[in-house]
């Protein structure tokens, strides 16, 4: 995998990748079907001219239920809300219609974590994580950059199971080569180093590496790893650098409960580690732009620096 | 099938259902007896299945969203050939492909897994959607318990039915008048069901659903650009008269003897049937 991270914002917004990528999909295979629930304008789907493109209305509990019947029937549904809508709202419809009856979906979540940024509290899901893991079966992806999203959403149309796909509308910073291609379960090493690794998944990545360059400067190097899946999480690449170098930190835009934290965590059990973890506490969201939120919830390079430091 | 051997095979279907609650010793006898009917016009008149090929694409469907009518559901696959009869009495035993609510990876012939109440409705829009967008030219039958009408996903299913068109789905409301805690009209009471399924966009009618005429007559009935909802009036337990009567019918725990007796009670109605 080559690694093309600068630091510099990608220009291009989620939002038309999923809006783009949705419609090559819908056109190479018949079987896909994307569903939203008065949302399309905030999918990007809303220009596609599709009889497989079905506005559900403010419905989501319904949509996840159609979703599983249409994949019953052969197709392959796409359903897509804000993140608490598409997992909290609509989990017991996610969990027996597709996932216990065996009916493959894949459900879309944007604006995870602080990203619902101006939607606030009522839509800032610390927990879609901690419920998607609770489902067995299921594949959790943490989107990190534009390639990955590409090459999410493509890996997805045929895979079993529930997938979910957490994913921001607007800004990322690439972090992989356009067109990588990934396999679920199995983690990106970004940088290495020996005094230690940071396990950081979607926006926390690019934060990941900042506090990486810095820590860099006063002498310290540390591995950043991407598990581009948390569900199911690459616990032999995650073990293999914490016992090599003793200290892990991991960074999620999401409480540190039941989220990629608690994976970790229990992915390392038994290992002799300096532990600590960037996430959100134990808290509801609140309303307020990203770059406040950031500082709010502690979700910087900075802090991730400051807790590094604080095991060495 | 005529009506007399429409009214055979509900017998027939009570029948079985009643034996196979009776191998666990309890289970949910009241729902399973008032969709009896229902179920023996769907298979034995209306839809287009094939028990020896129970996975065919362009097959009618059927979602039964109360899930606990499982028995009821088994007992007319089991007469229609699906599988043996005695497949029946392992009802609810360890590792059973039996359970007490419908399950599509475990029964042969039943098409979507429910029980979880509310959801089979949105499952059944989405079987209904799927085959027409592969322009399959079949229809799938939703069941749907009045009790269950307390779930808000009925109607955000139902308000898409209407909605988008989909007269390839028919819904089936067993208004049977009870849940699980008593009357459905002291608990929550759903009003007009006929009159709340016409103004959600449906061309709606009520029927006695314990009469396969009826039944039949409604299941015929070709849709225009409405989809069709028939409100069956039925009887909870209907067919027994003590489970008729039972307050609480909803799921029975009850000796064998007592078994056999509902047993000879719907054999001898059988038998008048057939003099």
């Amino acid at each position: 995998m080559k690694i093309v991270y600068n630091g510099e914002k990608d220009s291009r917004q989620f939002k038309s990748v999923i809006g783009e990528t949705v419609e090559a999909l819908l056109n190479e295979d018949n079987k896909v079907v994307w569903l939203d629930a008065d949302l399309m304008g905030c999918s990007g789907t809303n220009k596609i001219k599709s009889d497989r493109v079905i506005n559900c209305g403010i419905a989501e509990a319904n949509m996840a239920g159609i979703a599983a019947g249409l994949s019953a029937s052969g197709m392959k549904p796409y359903a897509h809300s804000f993140g608490p809508f598409a997992s909290r709202r609509c989990f017991d419809q996610v969990f027996l219609a597709a996932g216990y009856a065996k009916n493959p979906i894949t459900m879309i979540g944007t604006d995870p974590g602080i990203t619902a940024a101006f939607n606030g509290g009522t839509h800032m899901p610390f927990e879609d994580v901690a419920l998607y893991r609770s489902l067995p079966e299921a594949t959790i992806f943490d989107i990190t950059d534009v390639p990955m999203l590409q090459a999410a959403l493509k890996m997805a149309k045929d895979m079993p199971g529930v997938k979910y796909i957490r994913v921001p509308r607007k800004d990322s910073y690439q972090v992989y080569e356009d067109g990588a291609s990934f396999t679920p379960g199995k983690a990106e090493v970004l940088r290495e180093g020996k005094d230690g690794v940071i396990v950081a998944s979607g926006i926390m990545v690019h934060e990941a590496l900042q506090a990486a360059e810095a820590l860099a400067k006063d002498g310290v190097e540390m591995t950043v790893i991407d598990p581009i899946t948390i569900k199911p999480l690459d616990v032999d690449t995650i073990r293999k650098y914490a016992e090599e170098t003793g200290l892990l930190v991991v960074a999620e835009n999401h409480n540190h409960i039941g989220g990629l934290t608690s994976a970790v965590q229990e992915a390392v059990c038994g290992l002799a580690l300096k532990f600590g973890y960037v996430a959100v506490e134990d808290v509801f969201g609140e309303v307020g732009p990203v770059d406040y939120l950031r500082e709010k919830f502690d979700l910087t390079s900075d802090h991730i620096v400051k807790v590094v430091k604080g095991l060495k | 099938m005529t009506t007399k051997e429409l009214q055979k095979f509900a017998g027939e279907i009570r029948l079985a259902t009643v034996e196979c609650i009776k191998s666990r010793g309890f289970g949910h006898i009241g729902g399973s007896l008032s969709v009896c009917d229902a179920l023996a016009v769907l298979y034995g008149d209306i839809m287009n299945v094939d028990p020896k090929n129970p996975k065919k694409a362009d097959r009618d469907k059927l979602v039964s969203s109360k899930g606990h009518a499982g028995p009821a559901v088994y007992a007319t696959l089991a007469l229609k050939g699906y599988f043996p009869k005695e497949d029946l009495y392992t009802l609810n035993q360890p590792g059973t492909n039996f359970p007490s609510h419908c399950d599509m990876n475990k029964t042969v012939g039943v098409d979507m897994t429910t029980g979880s109440l509310g959801q089979g409705t949105s499952e059944a829009v989405g079987l209904a959607l799927g085959d027409k967008l592969q322009g399959r030219d079949c229809k799938t039958y939703l069941l749907v318990g009045d009790g269950e009408a307390n779930e808000g996903q009925v109607w955000e299913a139902a308000m898409f039915t209407a909605a988008k068109k989909l007269t390839n789905l028919v819904w089936l409301i067993d208004w049977n008048k009870k849940q699980l805690d008593g009357f459905v009209s002291d608990i929550l009471e759903p009003f007009d069901f006929e009159e709340k399924f016409r103004a959600f966009g449906f061309d709606a009618c009520t029927v006695d659903g314990n009469d396969v005429e009826q039944l039949k007559e409604a299941l015929s009935k070709k849709a225009t650009d409405k989809p069709i909802a028939i409100i069956m009036d039925t009887v909870k337990g209907k067919g027994v008269k003590e489970i008729e009567e039972a307050a609480g019918n909803h799921s029975m725990n009850v000796a064998p003897e007592v078994f056999d007796g509902w047993i000879e009670e719907i054999k001898s109605n059988l038998k008048a049937l057939e003099a």
